[in-house]
């Protein structure tokens, strides 16, 4: 696709990615508190705010908690908020995640994917993210910094629009994202200005029985999170899901919006498939690692295997159509999981993505590799040995172990 | 603060539209309901409410009912400070750039005591030291009434409740209740107070005090529960006029660091015979009945004691003693 703007490339790691992209979308309340590898998204923040750079006010809070009760509170005031997070801080938001997406406040966080305690490590894998998985939030998962850009930039889109109304993460792998610096093509501020818009609210009926913009506004007063009882709770719930279901389309929407103004696009947005067309074997990723894996696709297609990718952009709301079509064909995949999910056969990415196949006719296999955990590092050699697997169970027509870890001393 | 004391009479208060309104689901004698109601009586202009959940939040927001005539939220137990912070950071930035009305909001957030002493206090204390303009009430009612009376650190000496319970060898909580707001007074905010509904004009004029005051506000507030106390539902104003004649609850201000006790603390400080025993205090609430058996009748004295010492310890502060 050509680009229609200026170009500007800076050098920036992950982290700074999302300040930029943060500053450039009129955020009006930012509320975080530090966290490895997240930190340097709000130190970049705080840098923007104290020169005067940007109009947004910053609240360093005591506690991710309270960060992000803050934003949460900031947002169904009207304003447009951010957070970021990861880790343990994620985990200790976990009450206040689902109090969001129930309160239908569009706060956006990246997360930069850390590892969860014990023992504690600071390195990257999606065992936080992936924890919350079912607390109502989109997940985007990003490949690498300029996508981490671009993707913060959408995610205000996505997550406000007034038929989603659905809080946003954009992650980003912990060091191998968040502290490595890559050429970031930035649009100008106005571009990103006007493309992020002014927030938009949806009417709703106030107990007064007036229509008023959904927010707390001392004009049209509305109570906000109140108890709902088994004859109401329910119903919240499946509005909430509707909602999910209704972001798959605007997250494609935004995502092609995007590319018009930016000349870049992946996939989708939902899927960024990579040689699958005529693949016989696959892999299924989410986030950096799909950079090793193209790298390996390359070689194996240059040697006349027909290997192919699908990366997951969007984890939540899960394409799972989309993901059916994409792979049926394909012999055997490989998914790979940066998470574990403790006596549940498999990570979460298999689970979801074997699920998304058991209504397809065909039934390829499907086996699960854990990776990378706590940081531990993936190498092209280790994605060929995978492939070379996959070959293997073809040839075999039968799979014998179905989940394995990669590079782990057993 | 604005020099000049707002003044009202108890027929401007009586004409002043309920903004806390009825139909609202307390149990009968709910002494934090009427302070809910007295709370909204001293409301200046736009204002929002957010609460944390306890008993004031379930039985006033029943989905699809409400009986909150302003804009209030609700988010989780330990956050009511978080989500003012956010309230009133948000409104502060809009108005900046003109997304909403330029004109001045306050923010309450109310929580009882285990919002406030216990589970709530980090998001209080962080939310105090980045110095947000709001106002925190606390209605104390000495326990988590709302799952069943199980004790809080506001929960005195010696009550009995359904996770302190007095037993055989253990007498009801064996802890006083924590000083928490000597403990914001300790956070340097401009403005902190106690007040009981019995006390009404001196409790409304406190919270028009708080809201006046720019930066925090802390006002905590005795509010007795008939069914947690196991008192008389008819009696529970009147419980709260004896906590502070017997100076289990006395009524004080500190305005920027100044202690000065309220009229009727003062009352008994001029006049120290007019002090009740906290027996009678005491003798009042089925929490208590157990200190009147002789196993634990020693525990009166030291609940007398405690409170004794609590009480000159204020009047040094008040630099009466």
């Amino acid at each position: 696709m050509k680009s229609v703007v200026e170009k500007k490339v800076l050098a920036l790691n992950g982290d700074e990615a999302v300040a930029y992209a943060v500053k450039q979308c009129d955020v009006d309340v930012v509320a975080a508190y530090p966290i490895t590898p997240q930190t340097i998204i709000v130190e970049r923040f705080s840098e923007y705010v104290a020169n005067g750079e940007v109009e947004t006010a910053f609240v360093c809070t005591e506690s991710e908690h309270s960060a992000l009760t803050a934003c949460l509170a900031a947002s169904l005031t009207g304003a447009r908020t951010f957070t970021a997070s990861a880790s343990a801080g994620l985990a200790l938001m976990h009450e206040m995640l689902f109090v969001t997406s129930g309160c239908r406040a569009p706060v956006v966080m990246a997360i930069a994917n850390r590892a969860l305690s014990a023992p504690i490590n600071i390195h990257g894998d999606h065992s936080d993210t992936m924890a919350q998985r079912d607390s109502g939030w989109i997940q985007i998962y990003a490949e690498n910094a300029q996508e981490v850009y671009d993707s913060v930039i959408q995610a205000f889109r996505i997550a406000e629009h007034p038929e989603v109304l659905l809080p946003a993460m954009v992650c980003l792998d912990g060091f191998q994202l968040s502290h490595s610096v890559e050429n970031v093509n930035v649009l100008p501020d106005e571009t990103v200005k006007n493309f992020a818009g002014i927030r938009q609210f949806p009417k709703v009926l106030t107990h007064e029985g007036k229509q008023a913009p959904l927010r707390l506004d001392p004009e049209n007063p509305m109570t906000l999170g109140p108890l709902a009882f088994p004859n109401y709770y329910f119903e919240f719930k499946r509005q909430q899901e509707e909602a999910m279901k209704k972001a798959l389309e605007i997250i494609r929407q935004v995502h092609d919006e995007y590319a018009q103004i930016s000349g870049r696009s992946y996939g989708d947005g939902l899927l960024d498939p990579y040689f699958l067309e005529d693949a016989e074997i696959a892999t299924v990723c989410l986030g950096s690692t799909a950079g090793t894996v193209k790298t390996v696709v390359d070689e194996l297609r240059a040697e006349g295997v027909k290997a192919g990718l699908l990366r997951i952009r969007a984890f939540r709301p899960l394409p799972v159509e989309d993901i059916r079509k994409a792979l049926e064909n394909v012999k055997a995949i490989a998914v790979m999981d940066r998470s574990m999910s403790f006596g549940g056969h498999g990570g979460a990415v298999f689970h979801e993505v074997r699920h998304a196949l058991y209504d397809s006719g065909r039934r390829p296999f499907v086996v699960n590799y854990i990776y990378g955990l706590g940081g531990r590092d993936t190498s092209p050699m280790q994605i060929h040995a995978i492939y070379k697997d996959l070959q293997e169970i073809v040839e075999k027509n039968h799979v014998e172990t179905p989940i394995r870890y990669v590079g782990l001393r057993e | 603060m604005q020099s000049e004391e707002w003044k009202f009479t108890a027929k401007d208060i009586a004409e002043k539209p309920d903004l806390f309104m009825s139909g609202h689901r307390a149990c009968a004698g709910c002494a934090p309901a009427t302070v809910m109601r007295l709370i909204l009586k001293a409301v200046r202009g736009p204002t929002i409410v957010t609460m944390a959940t306890g008993c004031m939040e379930v039985v006033s927001t029943i989905y699809p009912y409400t009986s909150w005539a302003v804009p209030w939220l609700h988010t989780a137990f330990e956050n009511a400070a978080a989500n003012a912070s956010g309230i009133e950071t948000a409104i502060k930035i809009m108005r900046k750039k003109g997304r909403v009305k330029d004109e001045h909001v306050d923010v309450i957030a109310i929580a009882g005591d285990g919002g406030t002493y216990d589970i709530g206090i980090q998001a209080l204390s962080g939310a105090v030291e980045r110095g947000h303009d709001f106002l925190f009430v606390l209605y104390d009612n000495e326990a988590y009434m709302n799952t069943g009376i199980q004790r809080s650190g506001g929960t005195p000496l010696g009550a009995s409740t359904t996770t302190s319970p007095a037993g055989e060898v253990i007498p009801g909580k064996l802890e006083p209740k924590k000083p928490i707001a000597d403990i914001m007074v300790a956070h340097e905010i401009p403005y902190v107070a106690t007040a009981a509904p019995y006390y009404w004009r001196d409790l409304i004029t406190k919270v028009r005090k708080g809201l006046e005051v720019e930066g925090p506000a802390f006002l905590h507030v005795f509010a007795p529960c008939p069914r947690g106390w196991r008192s008389d539902p008819a009696k529970s104003v009147e419980l709260s006029r004896l906590a502070v004649e017997t100076c289990v609850f006395p009524l004080w201000e500190c305005i920027n660091g100044e202690y000065q006790l309220s009229a009727p603390s003062k009352v008994i400080a001029m006049a120290p015979q007019k002090k009740k025993p906290v027996k009678e205090y005491l003798a009042v609430q089925g929490r208590f009945r157990h200190l009147f058996t002789p196993k634990y009748a020693k525990l009166v004295d030291e609940i007398q004691r405690i409170t004794d010492q609590r009480w000159q310890k204020l009047l040094k502060k008040c630099g009466l003693a």
